[in-house]
This record gives structure tokens, C-alpha cells and sequence, in this order.
């Protein structure tokens, strides 16, 4: 007889080799690749410190005379050599790069996650609870969808600046860059979060979790939250790359981060300036890897909603 | 039969109404009328079967006297408890007394739970066992309802239809509850499934002494299972009687056309059935018709029958009736009247008030 043990389930990976979602992935070329370079980057990213060549955060390991160095070539004063050239202040583009898409990823990471705590919280309270609290929730999420999300994270960017002491701004910046985009992002989590809650409410599981006077929080959480995952599991990976571009235009407007902490959008926004002066790989590379970046993470999006979708399996 | 009987669960003039909200201020135009004033007893360790046609309220009935919804009006007392305006806070202390059996199988069961999970979430959620005993206690309910032991961890997809309502049966009873609603609980089954589901309900109910509130359309099923049956129209219980009471002497036309359809094995006999053809669909329980709702269809229907709505009335010992071809003999029953069922409307209108 075998052997009960509440969550053991025998061979967790031969089965997740075997699920249709594995299989659609195996046989999607596009998904693939898209997969093999989101995570190049963001492992690139996060091994940033063990990988960069340079620090291009300490000064003393800067040189300005290695300014300017093409990508590939000797520099014309210290013989050092750069793959992807230097900027304006001698420092090494492809380290920037990398301590750079760290800065990005990681404000894009946390203002998605900040965006769905949020809008799952909301969404599956207004779905189930439905009633005054349902309308009063979605009004607000309709006014807000007539901003543009941009324009509101520059909002909240420029109210919240006016809380905070001058001495912490620096500090705060990227915590603020993540709830402005959070907040800009939330309605379409508690949109679909709420459509998929009142079709599950009524559902005759979620009927005998009430029959078994299981807690409202807790048939949430343990019942419906489970199954309304799958398409707020695409959105974030779309809102993912939304949140990276977002936090580079913010950036790159000179809003986002400080530029002591460049993230892929300061560098872009540094590289501009060095445009029509004939030194193009400072905005090149840094522009490349973004978009390699928000493409692949987008494309794997697509993958996953139609993966999910079933009647276009 | 008709020796007093403790009632366990005794409905008064329950309604419920959804309302229909229109127009541009979204304010209420209208309600659907899915129970409309049903009255009825349930004694301890019978079952009594509720038939009706679709849509005619008996699974909102059944969900409302479980309080699923917020009833509109009305009193559900179970085993003396008043859960009628209960809050839902103490409504969930009172839920282990009272169970419920899904009509979909498939539907009732979370798809992301394993058996063992799902049998015991009840558990989990009323008792403070530990992980041994409650394991032990899943056992014992799959040992009950028929189901292996080794499949505690599957997940219910795994399953078919009659074992995944094996499932719903065992999670019914975890808490040891003294009152089950079957909400058509064998209609998504095949035939097949279905005599072995209803044999496992009734040797559960002699196991363990349970009532029953068995809705169904079938009604050679409800024949078989029900001690007493309850017939259902448009909102309304129109006739309420021992089984076989109402399977052979139906006072109510609407229960001779339903009890004229129930098939026949026997083609000797088939042939000889007169069926009572109806005419007409139901009418909207947004807008029933004047007088009594059955009167737009009613083969016998007479002047009164559209103006005046009949009274539900016992028009004899036990057997209940809600229609004007038999107001003369509620004249002469009512005086030796017996005490099994439920009251008609005017007493039970001043128990209310003493309430």
C-alpha cells in the first residue's frame, strides 16, 4: 500500500517533463530561444559582480583617458583594449550593461510583484464580495485606465519626491520607481483576477467549501486563488517587459533611477547625448540588450497565453 | 408511519427571490421568484425526495434551506436551531450538522486538491486533529463510501464520474452530520453508476442515521429512495404525501401528468398508460401568473383557479395539497387532521409571531 504523506507527489519532475504545457514548450523553436535569452541576461545580471571586467562603479578603477574607446580597439592613449568600447567617463559599456539590466530587472521584478499582490488582492475581494465594494473598486481602476500608465508612474513618481527628505531621495529612488510602476500596473491584474473569480465563485467546489464552512479568506486563498493563476501568471510575464520599458523610459526622461546607479535607461539616456558626436556603441549596446531583453520576455508571454489557452491547443 | 416523528429540519414559508436589476441606475425592476413561499418537514432519519421539472426552484430550495444564499424570507429550523437569519459567521459553526452532496461530480471537486485534501478539508477546518488521526479518519470515510485506500493521492481527474461522486459523498460526511441535501446527486452519472450511488446513500443513511433531503427528477429514483416525496412547481411545493401515497393516489394534476410519464418497464402495461399530455411551457418565475401558477397548463383548471392562489392545505392525515379541486375536502379532513407534516400557512403565520 503506499504510503501517505499530504503533498508528496512521486515523481514531481517525469511529471512536469510529461505535461501538455512542457510539451508545448518543447515544440515552440520561438519559446526556446526566447527562454535561453531571457535567461542569459538575467543570469548575466545577477552573476554581474563575478562577470563584469570592470567595476564602473568605483571610481578608482576609472581612468578618463580611456574615454571613448571604440568597441574592439585599442585605446588610442592606454593600449587597453574594451569588447563593447567605453562612455564618456572611461567606463567599460558591457559592465555597465550588466550592472545595468541588473538595476532593471530588479525593479521590474518588484513592480510586477507589487502590481499583482495588489491587484490579486483587490481583484479576488471584488469579485467575491461583488456589491457596492466591487463597483467601487472597478470605477477607480476605469479612471485610471484613462491615464496613461506612464504619465500616472510620473505622477506618483513626482508626489512621492515631495514626501520623501532631500537626504533619502537617492536611497529611495528605485523603491519609488517600483510603486509608481506597481501602482500604474495593478488594474489589469484585478480585471482579469475579478472576471475569473466570479466565474469560479460559482463553481460547485467553491459552493461546497461553504457548505463546509471553510472561511471566505480561506476559500480564496486555497480554492479559487489557485485557479485563477494561469492567466495572471501572462500577464506578469507581459507585464514584466512592460515594467522593464517602463522603468527605461522613466529612466531615460531622468526620473527613474539615479544616474550613480544606471540602470539600462540611464545608460541610453547617456548614450543619446554621444549620438551625432560619432560615438554610437554607448547607446547601441545598452538599446540592443533592452530590447533583446523586453522581446524575448514578451515573446515567452505569448507563448504562455497560448500555451494556457485551450481552445487554441 | 404516522406515529409522531421528531422533525429535524423544519422550513416556513421560505422564499427566495433574485432580483433583477435593469436601466441605467442598475436599480431593481424585478425578481425571479425561484422559491415562493415552500413549507415542509423533514423528519429525523427519513428521506424526503423533492421532484419537479427544471427550473422550478428545488435546487435553489435545496441550497437556500442550507442557507447557500441570503433567503428572502421565511424560517429553517434544524434540530431546533434557527438558522433562517443566521450571519454567516455562525452560520459556519452550525455547517458540520448539515452537509451537502453536488449534483456535478466533476465541478464540486477542486481540481488542484488530492482526494485525501479534499476529503479532508472539513476536517481541517471544524477539528483539531493531527496529521495521524485525520489520516486515519480519511481512511476510514474512503473505506466507507467504497474507495480505495491507495488513491489518497490522486487527484480527482484521475477518477470517474461515480467514484469522484464517492468522493463528494466521503467529504459530506466527515463531519458526522445529521443532515444531507442530495442535490440531484446521480443525475450526471450513467445509469450503471447511478443504482450503485443510490444503494451506497441509503446504506450510508442506515450506518449512520442521516436525513436526507433528496432532489431529483427522476422519479422512479425518488420512488426507490424517498419515504416521503415533495412535488415542486414553479416556486411552489404543489403536493407533499407518504411515497407511496403520492405514487399511487395523486391529488394534484400537475403530480398525475408528472407520475403519467414515469416509463414503464413492462411494454404489457406501457401500452395501457394514458399519458397526461401538458400543454404550454412553464411560465416565468419573474412574472407567475395570477392565481395558482399551474393554472396556465392545468387540464382541469376551473374559474376560481385564476383568480385565487389555492391554499397548501392537508387534505388528508399526511398528505398535503395546494390546489382548489380539493378545497371541499380539506372541509371535511380538517378537523381529525393528523400532526405529520407541515401546517398549513395560518398556523404557522402565528408561530412566526411568537418567534
Amino acid at each position: 500500500m503506499a504510503d501517505f504523506t499530504p503533498g508528496n507527489r512521486p515523481n514531481a519532475l517525469a511529471r512536469a517533463w510529461d505535461s501538455d504545457i512542457a510539451w508545448s514548450f518543447r515544440h515552440s523553436p520561438l519559446a526556446v530561444i526566447a527562454a535561453f535569452v531571457s535567461i542569459l541576461i538575467i543570469l548575466a545580471a545577477v552573476f554581474a559582480p563575478w562577470i563584469a571586467p570592470h567595476d564602473p562603479f568605483n571610481p578608482a578603477s576609472l581612468d578618463l583617458m580611456d574615454g571613448f574607446t571604440p568597441p574592439m580597439e585599442p585605446n588610442a592613449f592606454t593600449g587597453n583594449v574594451y569588447w563593447l568600447g567605453t562612455d564618456n567617463q572611461g567606463r567599460d559599456v558591457f559592465s555597465t550593461i550588466l550592472y545595468g539590466a541588473r538595476i532593471s530587472l530588479f525593479v521590474g521584478f518588484m513592480a510586477v510583484l507589487f502590481a499583482m499582490v495588489l491587484g490579486i488582492t483587490l481583484g479576488l475581494i471584488a469579485g467575491y464580495r461583488g456589491g457596492w465594494l466591487d463597483s467601487l473598486l472597478m470605477r477607480v481602476a476605469d479612471v485610471q485606465l484613462t491615464f496613461p500608465s506612464i504619465l500616472l508612474a510620473l505622477l506618483i513618481f513626482g508626489v512621492a519626491r515631495g514626501f520623501i527628505p532631500p537626504a533619502y531621495r537617492e536611497a529611495m529612488a528605485i523603491w519609488v520607481l517600483i510603486v509608481a510602476i506597481g501602482l500604474s500596473d495593478w488594474v489589469q491584474y484585478a480585471r482579469v483576477v475579478r472576471g475569473a473569480t466570479m466565474v469560479e465563485k460559482n463553481k460547485e467546489y467553491v459552493q461546497a467549501a461553504r457548505v463546509i464552512g471553510a472561511h471566505p479568506a480561506k476559500i480564496l486563498i486555497r480554492h479559487i486563488l489557485p485557479n485563477v493563476m494561469g492567466p495572471v501568471l501572462v500577464i506578469a510575464t507581459i507585464g514584466l517587459a512592460l515594467a522593464i520599458i517602463a522603468e527605461a523610459t522613466l529612466s531615460f526622461l531622468g526620473v527613474g533611477v539615479p544616474s550613480t546607479q544606471p540602470s539600462l535607461g540611464t545608460l541610453i539616456r547617456i548614450g543619446q547625448g554621444f549620438l551625432f558626436s560619432g560615438e554610437w556603441w554607448i547607446l547601441l549596446f545598452p538599446s540592443i540588450t533592452l530590447l533583446a531583453l523586453a522581446l524575448s520576455v514578451n515573446l515567452l508571454g505569448d507563448w504562455l497565453r497560448d500555451a494556457l489557452n485551450p481552445r487554441l491547443r | 408511519m404516522t406515529s409522531p416523528r421528531k422533525a429535524l429540519v423544519e422550513v416556513r414559508d421560505l422564499k427566495m427571490h433574485f432580483p433583477i436589476s435593469g436601466g441605467l441606475l442598475r436599480r431593481q425592476v424585478g425578481a425571479v421568484k425561484a422559491v415562493d413561499g415552500v413549507s415542509f418537514d423533514i423528519f429525523e432519519g427519513e428521506t424526503l425526495g423533492i421532484v419537479g421539472e427544471s427550473g422550478c426552484g428545488k435546487s435553489t430550495c435545496g441550497r437556500a434551506v442550507l442557507r447557500l444564499y441570503d433567503i428572502t424570507e421565511g424560517s429553517i429550523k434544524i434540530d431546533g436551531t434557527e438558522i433562517g437569519t443566521m450571519g454567516q459567521g455562525q452560520l459556519r459553526r452550525m455547517r458540520p450538522k448539515m452537509q451537502m452532496v453536488f449534483q456535478d461530480p466533476q465541478a464540486c471537486l477542486n481540481p488542484r486538491m488530492t482526494v485525501a485534501g479534499i476529503i479532508a478539508e472539513p476536517l481541517d477546518e471544524h477539528g483539531k486533529l493531527s496529521g495521524k488521526a485525520k489520516l486515519d479518519r480519511v481512511y476510514e470515510l474512503m473505506d466507507a463510501v467504497g474507495l480505495n485506500r491507495n488513491f489518497a493521492n490522486r487527484y480527482p481527474h484521475a477518477f470517474s464520474g461515480g467514484q469522484r461522486q464517492r468522493i463528494g459523498i466521503a467529504r459530506a460526511l466527515a463531519l458526522n452530520p445529521r443532515f444531507i441535501v442530495c442535490d440531484e446527486p446521480i443525475a450526471a452519472l450513467d445509469v450503471s453508476i447511478q443504482a450503485q450511488v443510490v444503494n451506497l446513500l441509503e446504506k450510508l443513511q442506515d450506518e449512520f442515521g442521516l436525513t436526507y433531503m433528496f432532489i431529483s427528477h427522476d422519479l422512479s429514483m425518488v420512488k426507490h429512495i424517498a419515504d416521503r416525496v415533495a412535488v415542486m412547481y414553479l416556486g411552489k411545493v404543489v403536493e407533499l404525501a407518504e411515497r407511496d401515497e403520492l405514487y399511487e393516489r395523486p391529488l394534484h394534476p400537475y403530480t398525475e401528468a408528472l407520475m403519467s410519464a414515469v416509463p414503464e418497464p413492462d411494454p404489457a402495461i406501457e401500452a395501457k398508460v394514458e399519458r397526461i399530455i401538458l400543454r404550454g411551457d412553464v411560465p416565468s418565475p419573474s412574472n407567475p401568473p395570477k392565481g395558482c401558477n399551474f393554472s396556465t397548463r392545468c387540464p382541469k383548471v376551473m374559474d376560481i383557479c385564476r383568480k385565487l392562489d389555492p391554499e397548501y392545505r392537508e387534505a388528508r392525515p399526511g398528505h398535503f395539497v395546494a390546489c382548489h379541486l380539493h378545497d371541499a375536502g380539506i372541509m371535511d379532513n380538517q378537523t381529525n387532521a393528523g400532526s405529520a407534516g407541515a401546517p398549513p400557512r395560518n398556523e404557522h403565520k402565528q408561530q412566526g409571531e411568537d418567534a
